[in-house]
């Protein structure tokens, strides 16, 4: 990391910076410790990117593995106790470790300060704090690799939970401590949003990326501490014999899954709607031109954050009443509109654009088809009678991979490639780049379009082994997993290829009018020299396309 | 009203035999259940090609290359956006309603059913039929609405029946219900939807619908297996229905408990350290109460059977483990 942009001189033939022309926050000062006790919201942010990166990769090992365990029936290469433990932690380490901090924490921290034209987060050390809270969390994740793993998926449903044999207590403890870290990044973020914009950024100014990012960030301080409360719980059953869940101790087993998913449904909107702000960023930049229905956009992820605490319940259509199943039926077909709106928005962006199908756009563009894959096929589970015939099947596997691999990592890939520039001031391949996403699009399509067909047949989740019949739905979703692996080394090999040979990357090479693209690539420590004043951020016109600068500049900037 | 029409238009446009999406009918309401599925498929097939037509059609007509001169477009346009958030409520209100409909009929039991309880537990089924008969199969008769009486000795579990359309979290603590009418004679899957444990993908049944006249001769024949077989025999039939097989193989193979194979008459020592000859009363204690005296290297999760097999059936288990000496 720290020879990047070390070249002095050549660099910075760029315009449209407040910033200093020497100093950036990747080399103003070297060593370990100046990076793992920083509070330079950059450097935590770069931090989080490399944390997560890495949970990224060992999640997607497990992935593998249980796609081979899978290509054929029976044993293929590991037990069935062992494949259990494989997909618990595949989920566990992707949706704790990996996707729910991603967006936000990773990009988030860099981005957000810049956007606001500000120095940092409002409050810098509870930032580096909450970094730690994930490495402590993720230190207990990988104690439990060690001390004989563990076996209940990624849900903990009791009375599974208490009586199993492996160490549920350690990873529970963990995403109890990760928790913290989720919640102390939301805290931050609210209070900087509301307390640091600059001059000229009204509510209704902000880019819909910080919109987004709010929004998430009062869903993780409101609904974390549910999560917190109910691992507590669980460990207090489990350790002490406390009755709460199991009903050999006076409990209901049902009443974990009611508060586990009072967190967890909330949780899957502090994953998708980072990923919408990034697309409405990055769909508008590409398109060179102004958003679409901004108001509708920055309040359907309003609407988003309140209604996703109203529709829990829909992950117990069968073992709830029929009346609270009707009434949670009807609570979460309300949470497809506000999605549907920014569908239609972004399509109505690049109508009569300027479409650059850059890499970051091809990701975006894959996104809006991908998470509409997903967002149709949350209708089914919707509709109380389709949802009894595919809950818990393939079908529901399929559809959440739509919104959370299609939607979100698609999302994270479209940020990454976006803000590359900015963060470690180098410009990648545009042809390792294009390759690697046509790979990765390739590959999800085949691994997850085919298991909505597994599903609907009746293929059971969770299963080590599986009729005859469905071995062709397995045997292509395991193909797919392996073309999607080949697309993400290509990726990899791409990043870092940029950050040893990459040219260097202008302040604007998008030509977005949001404040981050101000300032330097990358920005200098203290972000800018001078509080800088807010414009409409999607009003592109100003910047030009400089061939010899091969970014865009502003007059007078 | 709308939604009605358009689920009997879908209704015909396809029902019975098994499709690329869906398994083959076997009850009454799989038919209700499917027009639901086909009219959100044909809605979300609409919906998608129309925004991948878009799509497609806008990076075609509006990329970046040379000579392409952009045009002016509007910023918002408030009429078409509430027009695009209107149509897609009216939508969802319906397939709502769709939904709903549909699943009251899977809901709710008509009177007069053949009830049959269910047992779920690590990892086989039990259904014991009212003359108080256990099989690790569902015999039912055709065209009778049969209801399921459902509940777990240990973890949750959730039945489920592809082609029935039918699936419910079976519970310990409480009973859950599930209802249907079978259409057609055969032989159809039985599998276990919620997670739980080692060999949750072998939690399997079988539904086996018989001729309604000849289901009683059935039931009657299964049921007196006690005195038609000799003891050793029908301790194997046991051995096979009732869920000793999950665990304890007779082959010699360690699974979750201890082999049966050359057991009997063996001294095994116990977690504690004690040390005990496998002989009748031990057999019959670690059937009635399993956790009083556990093999060491075994977890102790075998539920107790007692109450749940008769004292001629112990015995004839007891005779089965015998045989396996040989």
């Amino acid at each position: 990391m720290s020879s990047v942009g070390s070249e002095p001189g050549a660099r910075r033939a760029t315009a449209g910076g407040y910033g200093l022309e020497q100093d950036n926050y990747l080399t103003s000062s070297r060593g370990i410790l100046s990076w793992i006790f920083t509070l330079d919201h950059k450097r935590i942010g770069v931090m989080y990117l490399i944390s997560i990166l890495s949970a990224f990769f060992l999640g997607g090992m497990f992935a593998l593995l249980v796609r081979l365990e899978l290509i054929a029936p029976g044993k293929t290469i590991v037990d069935a106790d062992t494949y259990n433990q494989f997909f618990t932690l595949h989920g566990a380490i992707m949706i704790f470790l990996f996707i729910i901090p991603g967006i936000p924490a990773a990009l988030g921290n860099v981005v957000l300060p810049l956007m606001l034209g500000a120095r940092d987060v409002a409050f810098p050390r509870l930032n580096l704090a909450s970094w730690w809270m994930w490495v402590a969390g993720a230190c207990l994740a990988v104690v439990t690799l060690l001390t004989g793993g563990v076996d209940t998926g990624w849900t903990f449903y009791t009375p599974y939970s208490t009586s199993t044999g492996t160490s549920v207590i350690p990873i529970v403890t963990g995403v109890f401590i990760l928790g913290f870290s989720s919640i102390f990044t939301g805290l931050n973020f609210i209070v900087t949003v509301h307390k640091l914009r600059p001059k000229g950024m009204t509510w209704f100014r902000m880019p819909l990326f910080l919109w987004a990012i709010y929004g998430t960030a009062v869903l993780q301080v409101l609904a974390t501490p549910v999560l917190g409360i109910t691992l507590m719980l669980l460990v207090a059953e489990r350790a002490l014999g406390v009755g709460i869940f199991d009903p050999a101790l006076g409990g209901d087993p049902v009443l974990f899954q009611h508060f586990f998913w009072f967190y967890s449904h909330p949780a899957v909107y502090i994953m998708i709607l980072p990923a919408m702000g990034v697309i409405s960023e990055v769909v508008s930049i590409d398109s060179r031109k102004h958003i679409f229905g901004y108001r509708f956009i920055a309040l359907s992820s309003v609407a988003i954050a309140i209604l996703s605490f109203l529709v829990w319940g829909h992950h117990m259509f069968t073992s709830m009443s029929p009346l609270a199943n009707m009434v949670f039926s009807a609570l979460t077909f309300s949470v497809s509109i506000p999605s549907a709106i920014k569908v239609f928005n972004w399509l109505a962006t690049m109508y009569r654009g300027t479409l650059v199908l850059n890499t970051p756009m091809l990701y975006a563009l894959a996104f809006i088809f991908l998470f509409t894959v997903g967002g149709l096929t949350g209708l089914f589970l919707g509709m109380l009678a389709v949802d009894v015939h595919v809950h818990d099947t393939y079908f529901v596997v399929a559809h959440f991979h739509y919104v959370m691999f299609g939607g979100t990592v698609m999302a994270f890939l479209a940020g990454l490639h976006h803000w590359w520039p900015k963060i470690t001031g180098r410009m990648f391949e545009e042809k390792w780049g294009k390759l690697a996403f046509w790979l990765v699009f390739v590959g999800f399509n085949t691994t997850f379009f085919i298991q909505f067909v597994a599903g609907t047949q009746g293929m059971p989740r969770r299963y080590w082994d599986y009729p005859e019949r469905f071995t062709p739905y397995h045997v292509i979703s395991s193909i797919g997993s392996f073309i999607m692996a080949a697309g993400f080394f290509v990726s990899l090999f791409c990043l870092l290829h940029s950050l040893m040979r990459g040219r260097l990357a202008p302040a604007n090479p998008w030509g977005g009018n949001s404040l981050e693209w101000w300032t330097p690539s990358p920005p200098p420590t203290q972000n800018f020299d001078r509080t800088p004043e807010a414009e409409d951020p999607y009003d592109f016109t100003e910047w030009k396309y400089d061939r010899q600068v091969r970014g865009y500049v502003r007059e007078g900037v | 009203m709308i939604s009605g029409s358009l689920r009997a238009l879908v209704a015909a446009m396809g029902a019975g035999e098994g499709t690329f999406w869906l398994p083959s009918q076997a009850s009454e309401t799989a038919a209700e259940v499917d027009a639901s599925f086909r009219l959100v498929y044909w809605i979300s097939v609409f919906f998608l090609a129309l925004i991948t037509f878009l799509l497609v059609f806008f990076i075609v007509r509006y990329r970046e290359r040379a000579g392409y001169e952009r045009q002016q477009a509007p910023e918002h346009n408030t009429p078409l956006e509430v027009f695009w958030s209107v149509i897609p409520t009216l939508i969802v209100i319906g397939l709502f309603w769709s939904g709903y409909r549909s699943y009251l009929s899977l809901a709710v039991a008509p009177q007069n059913t053949y009830e049959i309880l269910v047992t779920g537990q690590k990892w086989n089924w039990q259904f014991t039929y009212p003359n108080g008969y256990v099989d690790a199969q569902l015999h039912v008769p055709r065209d009778t609405a049969i209801k399921l009486i459902m509940s777990s000795q240990d973890v949750i579990h959730s039945f489920y029946a592809p082609n029935f359309r039918v699936k419910r979290d079976v519970i310990p603590g409480r009973y859950t219900q599930v209802w249907f009418t079978p259409l057609a004679t055969g032989e159809y899957d039985v599998f276990c939807t919620e997670y739980c444990g080692t060999s949750h993908s072998a939690m399997l049944s079988k539904i086996v619908v018989h001729e309604p006249n000849e289901f009683d001769a059935w039931l009657e024949e299964a049921s007196d297996f006690l005195t038609r077989m000799p003891p050793a025999e029908a301790g194997q039939m046991l051995y096979r229905m009732r869920g000793c097989k999950q665990c304890h193989s007779v082959d010699g193979t360690v699974g979750t408990g201890p082999t049966l194979a050359q057991l009997f008459g063996t001294s095994v020592s116990l977690v504690g350290g004690a040390t005990v000859t496998v002989e009748e009363n031990y057999l019959r204690s670690s059937i009635v109460d399993p956790q009083s005296q556990v093999v060491a290297g075994f977890e102790p999760v075998m539920p107790t059977y007692r109450g749940r097999l008769k004292d001629e059936e112990i015995s004839a288990i007891i005779e089965y483990i015998k045989t396996l000496n040989q």
